[in-house]
């Protein structure tokens, strides 16, 4: 059975997720260092996503335990966990910025709600986040009105408002261009470490999986559950474990 | 040339040949197919029913091998003929000789073999009974109404939450929906309530009239709508027109992933999208009713003066003298109900709204259609309880 420490961020202990009768994934049991970018992998509809939404307690595990910092998230009362939650931030897959607010609005509000810096202030906040995604300029637009691409980033800059200690992002490349996903990935490894902020990121993007990753779990849609465990780059050339091979390689190794 | 003839040349160039199918036996066991012609699936493609047929009757081949040296054009026809084969083949575990195939076909049928069926995947074909779907329906309704009294319960608890000052909502939300509820609603409200007055008007006219009795109009369309119909009416009419923009806009927020965003950030929706709404419509509804009742008035007095030749001045008279404070206070507090349950269904409907387009859509239907029922369902146990009270 699997420790769990005060010092991870994030600790998932025996976890099964299932829709109703239809399980998922079951038995996933892993733990997110300080300072990983950790990312969940795996073959389309394994439940990568879901396993995002059980993270954040969107949705309730049929089995196992979520724990942040050594604490049970999923035993924890309504109230402490939205205050545990104020350590997370997200970025959803399509951005899910609200749509009737402005992006400084949107970057605005989780400040608004637990801080007590005064309207001016902010604004400033939301202007320097939004200027670290590359919007600078774009405080007023709604996000009707600027591109797919852009949402996302403004996405990731509500996401940075408070600083949070974890960062879950849902696919960041989909729906971006190669340089933008790029700027997106050395923006990751920069908040890694310039504040040491944790990420969690789910994503099949290869180049980015090597690029960026420092840990990994590998969810497998067959088994219905994680085959493998390690750093990407050490799964790749080491894995004993075929599907995980292929996967990492495009295919172009053939199955053993 | 004549233009038949062009035309026929015309379509002899274009026109695919006829897919043709033979099933022949070779010596030694194997079954060969023939296939022929242009297997396009808009043309039409031969069944396997006489591959089938070929398959089972004995002496049974034991091997399948393709012929397409006189196969024309193709496409997904003739894959899904092959496919199609694919039961049948398994049945009788034969042999499979694909070299015959053009290259293409092979690939293709190996890439859609490449990923085994998801054996639970696929919906379950059974038919259920009778009584297990009543039964599973029964089921839904209870969980359903206990889904309604927990939001309910939720709702007011953010209620009780905004009046000590606890609760999480933006002041210029709230106002924005008090204007769309409130000004933005006058027009429609004043026209369908003026006509309104007008049809009850003509309605009491004819029969009153018949006892010489006209006067007592003013009466009827004065007491019917400060009690009743105003609310009514506005109630119906913001149904339509703020249930359902709750339920599309919850509903597409949840579809955006906004909602799982108030969530996560650790505020509540309930407190920033549903108590807007719902206090905006619990403090417009009650002014609306009698803005509503008034019209309606003036469009009974536009009946009395016009056709039943009595005088504003008497018509207003008699229209006071009949009304007391009671039938307002109560036309006003059901107002404020209406507006409620207008309110609690629209964002209701929105919150459980399922994640597409046609989900959205559903959302604000129902939602408009639980306001109403719960309308006029709310109308008739105040009716009741007011007689009952003798108010």
């Amino acid at each position: 059975m699997i420790q769990v420490s005060a010092k991870d961020p994030i600790t998932v202990r025996d976890l099964t997720m299932a829709y109703g009768s239809f399980v998922l994934q079951r038995d996933l049991s892993f733990a997110v260092k300080q300072g990983d970018i950790f990312i969940v992998m795996g073959g389309s509809g394994c439940g990568k996503s879901t396993l995002m939404r059980h993270l954040l307690g969107l949705n309730e595990p049929a089995q196992g335990e979520v724990f942040y910092r050594g604490e049970s998230f999923t035993r924890a009362e309504p109230e402490r966990r939205e205050t545990l939650l104020q350590r997370i931030g997200v970025l959803y897959q399509s951005g899910a910025l609200w749509s009737s607010l402005t992006l400084a609005e949107n970057v605005s509000l989780p400040l608004g709600e637990f801080t007590d810096l005064n309207a001016a202030q902010q604004r400033d906040v939301a202007a320097l986040k939004l200027a670290l995604v590359g919007l600078a300029g774009f405080e007023d637009f709604y996000p009707s009105q600027i591109s797919g691409g852009m949402q996302k980033r403004a996405g990731l800059a509500r996401a940075m408002a408070l600083d949070p200690e974890i960062l879950c992002i849902d696919e960041p490349s989909a729906g971006l261009d190669p340089i933008s996903s790029r700027l997106l990935d050395e923006l990751i490894v920069g908040l890694r470490d310039s504040l040491g902020t944790t990420f969690v990121i789910v994503t099949h993007e290869l180049q980015s999986i090597f690029d960026i990753g420092s840990n990994s779990v590998f969810l497998d849609a067959e088994t219905r559950t994680m085959i493998a465990m390690g750093p990407p780059k050490e799964l790749r050339d080491h894995s004993d474990n075929p599907t995980v091979r292929r996967f990492l390689t495009r295919g172009e190794v053939a199955s053993v | 040339m004549d233009r038949i003839s062009l035309s026929t040349t015309h379509t002899g160039i274009l026109a695919a040949q006829p897919a043709s199918l033979a099933v022949e036996r070779a010596g030694d066991g194997t079954l060969v197919l023939r296939l022929g012609g242009d297997w396009l699936l808009r043309e039409g493609v031969p069944s396997n029913e006489a591959v089938r047929r070929e398959l089972e009757s004995p002496p049974r081949p034991q091997r399948l091998a393709f012929d397409s040296s006189a196969l024309g054009a193709w496409d997904t026809g003739l894959l899904t003929f092959l496919t199609s084969l694919r039961p049948l083949l398994e049945e009788h575990r034969f042999e499979v000789e694909r070299e015959g195939l053009p290259e293409g076909v092979t690939s293709l049928i190996a890439l859609a073999e490449a990923v085994p069926e998801k054996s639970d995947a696929r919906a379950e074909g059974i038919e259920r009974g009778v009584l297990e779907r009543i039964g599973e329906s029964t089921l839904e309704i209870g969980e359903s109404l206990s889904e309604q009294l927990e939001f309910v319960g939720a709702s007011a608890i953010a209620f009780g939450r905004m009046l000590i000052g606890k609760a999480r909502y933006r002041r210029s939300e709230l106002l924005l929906q008090i204007q769309q509820a409130g000004v933005e609603a006058l027009p429609i409200v004043a026209l369908v309530s003026f006509l309104l007055g007008l049809i009850l008007a003509f309605v009491g006219a004819i029969q009153l009239q018949a006892f010489g009795a006209q006067i007592y109009v003013a009466n009827l369309v004065g007491i019917a709508m400060a009690r009743d119909m105003g609310a009514l009416i506005a109630a119906i009419v913001m149904a339509g027109r703020s249930g359902g923009a709750y339920a599309a806009q919850l509903g597409s927020m949840n579809v955006n992933q906004e909602i799982d965003a108030l969530q996560t950030t650790g505020i509540s929706p309930l407190e920033f999208l549903v108590l807007p709404r719902m206090t905006a419509l619990f403090l417009m509804m009650p002014l609306l009713s009698l803005y509503a009742a008034a019209v309606g008035i003036l469009g009974g007095a536009a009946v009395g003066t016009g056709m039943l030749d009595l005088s504003l001045t008497t018509y207003y008279q008699q229209t006071v003298a009949a009304i007391s404070l009671r039938d307002v206070l109560g036309g006003v507090m059901k107002g404020a109900t209406y507006g409620i349950l207008i309110a609690l269904a629209g964002c209701l409907r929105g919150m459980q709204s399922g994640r597409s387009a046609s989900a959205v859509g559903d959302a604000a239907t129902s939602a408009v259609v639980t306001a109403i029922v719960a309308i006029i369902a709310a109308a008739g146990i105040y009716s009741a309880v007011f007689y009952v009270m003798g108010w």
